[in-house]
């Protein structure tokens, strides 16, 4: 009998055959005694703790660092699977791009009817505070975090984007040096790309964007909210790599509209910030007044064009379900090509049909706020006690512009180390896809998530995640081009003595 | 240049952990003291331990008698000293960890580990457990230094070294201060084997006893050890090359920021007068008169290098 489940390695085969081109890798997790997995998990785990990658999980005690659990089963994409999702991705990308810009100035999309108006205008996401600006290089969401899932060998859908502040790129390359350091035969084994390319791309973005009147060698900063936000270790991991400042917002001062930061040799002018607090938190004399944690002025520089904003401000409005939910159009319009990657179905209970549907069916449909993020707001129907589900009724009901639904996925499993040996568990993906004055560029790797309780099908960290490397492998190379070609070894017509 | 928040967090990471590190001293040579010396010299050995730390009142204030596990658990472990050795490594920690792009990663991992290594101890336990806790922590504290040593030779690892170079000037004036003001019990003289015993306690603390016999060929006595330990540029640890740091530190920053103020006028002034002075001179005006004011200038000094690198 088939497995209910795809398996990224056995496929349907329930751990009897591996899918062509995985046989290594299987070999490798059938080969590896579980002891010995065991050993360097806890090794990499250990040294995590050390370098203290920790999150705080909202709600707990301030100094209930946690580490996110890490599986030492890695992921691995053929080479050919690769191109076609980065494909997608960038495709996608662009076009979220193009609609931002779209929505804040000229409206087109909405004046053609593709997307309703009063979606747009009357979202929350919608940011009135940047109408009519356009960020430098038309870039909004320079670096987005499309979160993806799998249901089948060729089937890949888009589950959200995130286009404000993702998290998540320090795992990636944080697990990668683990897993070179501790798996190195797997290295060996296959050709895997380098993630480690992303802090290179991440400057290149970063100085690309910077304003016009800014120096060939722009200051660029990371804005924290600091060290208390559960993100925190990206932060400083981030800054570390980019050999950039780590500020808050007490650091910052704004003067006549331009962007200064505070050193011990007097104030240093700024040209792009990589904020990391939400626009709400931003600028108080513009967003939540309350703010502690935002810049005053800051707002004012970037209106006046003094400023890059990574990601720029009133980019939520892309992360909305509702909006998500247009995605396949939204990408026709501006690309003039079919989505590469689809959506999940997706019923929106805005629509009187689509509302009857969901409240008929919500026992079998995962529901999500569509303003919602971290897996909290949202009910997994099948997994729901019955109250949950009328509770969740109720809500919907009350407002049903507020929710979205969408059809339970057979989501993939990847093989993962449990107590009771290797065992499938399901996995979602975010490949990170940065955006520039030069281009889109999808670095080779992401962060996969997956679900360490058998048969959960939720994989955020706050609810009891884990993370895994994930391996995009090289395209296999013939046999001439993997001769060595640098000069540094004898080459085959001078070994024969030539002619 | 580095942010004025950065430079004040790594001034302070530099003092906390000289501070540990100091304590843990302290602690090792107080347990050795008091083995050494079947006699009363033992229990005063600790009571001498709480003045060196500046912790003789808080201590009393809590009401626990003069015992060795008593006074090495308040020193190492309690949470209530704010100078332990938890509390110097919470504290630099707490830093560290909002500045941690301005350390190395070994330098920060050196501190997470010493603090992850004391976090769950609830006690010292007794001579040796004291002992191997101390060494290890002293192992990871070397280590911090080791990583400092390796850092970019920049506004960064200055601001580090010049925390501890003030922090490492005012814990060996303490130690002298207090050591030389040690009533012996009575009938014992000066001189005699608990006198030596304390002064040779003095020089463990600071990683001196070798030194003191390279510097001085003579036996082991009061005036020699205090001139080694507050004119001698040779010994790390003295007040003379604590001074001369300090200055030579803020010239560094100064060159990098292109500005110098009123903490460099302070620094060099401290410097000059002190490479004339002669051990003679402090002996005849009073070595604890001299501590003193040594003590509230360094303080006066360390608010100066606030004030001038804007730290708040």
């Amino acid at each position: 009998m088939a497995a209910k489940f795809f398996d990224e390695i056995w496929g349907y085969s329930r751990g009897r055959k591996p899918r062509p081109g995985f046989e290594e890798i299987a070999h490798w997790i059938r080969s590896t005694p579980k002891k010995e997995m065991r050993r360097r998990q806890d090794s990499a785990e250990a040294a995590f703790r050390q370098l203290g990658i920790t999150f705080n999980v909202y709600g707990e005690d301030e100094e209930a660092e946690r580490i996110i659990p890490f599986d030492i089963v890695p992921r691995v994409f053929a080479a050919d699977e690769w191109a076609r999702l980065s494909e997608g991705l960038e495709q996608r990308v662009n076009a979220l791009n193009a609609f931002l810009v779209d929505v804040y100035n000229d409206r087109k999309i909405l004046a053609d009817g593709v997307v309703p108006s009063d979606l747009v205008l009357g979202n929350p996401g919608f940011t009135p505070a940047v109408n009519g600006i356009r960020p430098p290089h038309g870039v909004f969401a320079h670096i987005a975090g499309i979160d993806m899932v799998r249901t089948g060998p060729d089937e890949f859908y888009v589950l959200e984007d995130n286009a404000r502040t993702p998290s998540g790129v320090s795992y990636m390359l944080e697990n990668r040096e683990a897993m070179l350091r501790l798996c190195p035969e797997l290295f060996e084994m296959f050709e895997v790309e380098p993630v480690d390319r992303y802090t290179d791309a991440l400057r290149e973005m970063m100085q690309s964007v910077a304003p016009e009147s800014a120096p060939k060698d722009p200051v660029c900063v990371i804005l924290t909210p600091g060290h208390f936000n559960s993100a925190f270790y990206e932060h400083s991991f981030l800054a570390d790599n980019l050999g950039i400042e780590l500020v808050e917002a007490a650091d910052l001062i704004v003067d006549d509209d331009i962007v200064w930061m505070r050193t011990i040799g007097g104030r240093k002018r700024v040209d792009v910030i990589y904020r990391r607090i939400d626009d709400d938190f931003l600028d108080p004399l513009v967003f939540r007044p309350d703010s502690m944690l935002g810049v005053p002025g800051l707002m004012a520089a970037y209106f006046a064009g003094n400023v890059t904003i990574i990601n720029a401000p009133g980019g939520g409005i892309a992360d909305d379900k509702a909006i998500y939910s247009y995605m396949p159009e939204i990408v026709k319009y501006y690309t003039g090509e079919e989505a590469k990657l689809p959506n999940v179905e997706t019923w929106r209970c805005r629509e009187p049909d689509a509302l009857k549907y969901v409240l008929e069916n919500m026992a079998d449909l995962v529901v999500k706020k569509v303003d919602g993020s971290g897996g909290y707001g949202m009910l997994v129907g099948p997994s729901a006690t019955s109250e949950e589900v009328d509770e969740f009724k109720k809500a919907v009901k009350a407002n049903p512009n507020g929710y979205i639904a969408q059809p339970t996925l057979a989501l993939s499993t990847v093989p993962t180390l449990g107590e009771k040996g290797v065992k499938g568990r399901h996995v979602d993906f975010r490949p990170f896809v940065l955006s520039g004055a030069n281009g889109v560029e999808t670095v080779k790797g992401g962060l996969t998530r997956v679900a360490l309780r058998e048969g959960s099908l939720v994989v955020n960290s706050s609810q009891g995640g884990g993370t895994k490397d994930s391996l995009v492998l090289r395209p296999p190379r013939d046999q001439k081009q993997s001769q060595s070609q640098d000069g540094r070894s004898q080459s085959q017509s001078q070994a024969k003595g030539g002619s | 240049m580095m942010l004025a928040r950065t430079a004040s967090y790594l001034y302070w990471i530099g003092r906390y952990m000289e501070r540990a590190e100091f304590t843990a001293r302290l602690v090792e040579a107080t347990v050795r003291l008091d083995a050494l010396s079947a006699r009363p010299a033992g229990e005063g050995a600790w009571a001498s331990a709480l003045s060196v730390a500046s912790a003789k009142e808080d201590y009393e204030a809590t009401g626990e008698s003069i015992t060795p596990s008593n006074v090495a658990n308040y020193l190492t472990l309690s949470e209530s000293n704010s100078n332990s050795i938890r509390n110097c490594l919470y504290n630099a920690r707490m830093n560290a960890r909002a500045v941690r792009t301005a350390l190395t990663r070994e330098g920060w991992e050196s501190i997470n580990r010493a603090w992850l290594a004391l976090r769950d101890r609830s006690a010292t336990g007794g001579a040796q457990s004291t002992i191997n806790l101390v060494d290890e922590l002293k192992a990871e504290i070397r280590g911090f230094e080791g990583a400092m040593h390796r850092m970019l030779r920049q506004d960064k690892h200055w601001m580090l070294r010049l925390g501890a170079a003030i922090e490492r000037a005012d814990n060996t004036a303490r130690l002298i201060d207090v050591k030389y003001h040690l009533i012996l019990p009575e009938g014992e003289e000066i001189g005699g084997v608990i006198d030596r015993d304390q002064w040779g306690t003095i020089l463990q603390t600071v990683s001196a006893n070798t030194a003191f016999r390279w510097l001085y060929r003579d036996g082991l006595s009061p005036g020699r050890v205090v001139e080694m330990l507050t004119l001698r540029r040779e010994l790390p640890r003295s007040l003379a090359c604590c001074v001369e740091e300090v200055t030579e530190i803020l010239d560094e920053i100064g060159q990098e920021t292109g500005f110098q103020g009123e903490a460099d006028r302070m620094a060099r002034l401290r410097h000059k007068r002190l490479t004339g002075t002669k051990v003679g001179d402090i002996i005849r005006g009073g070595l604890h008169e001299f501590l003193q004011a040594f003590i509230t200038e360094n303080r006066l000094l360390s608010q100066a290098i606030s004030r001038q690198f804007r730290f708040d």
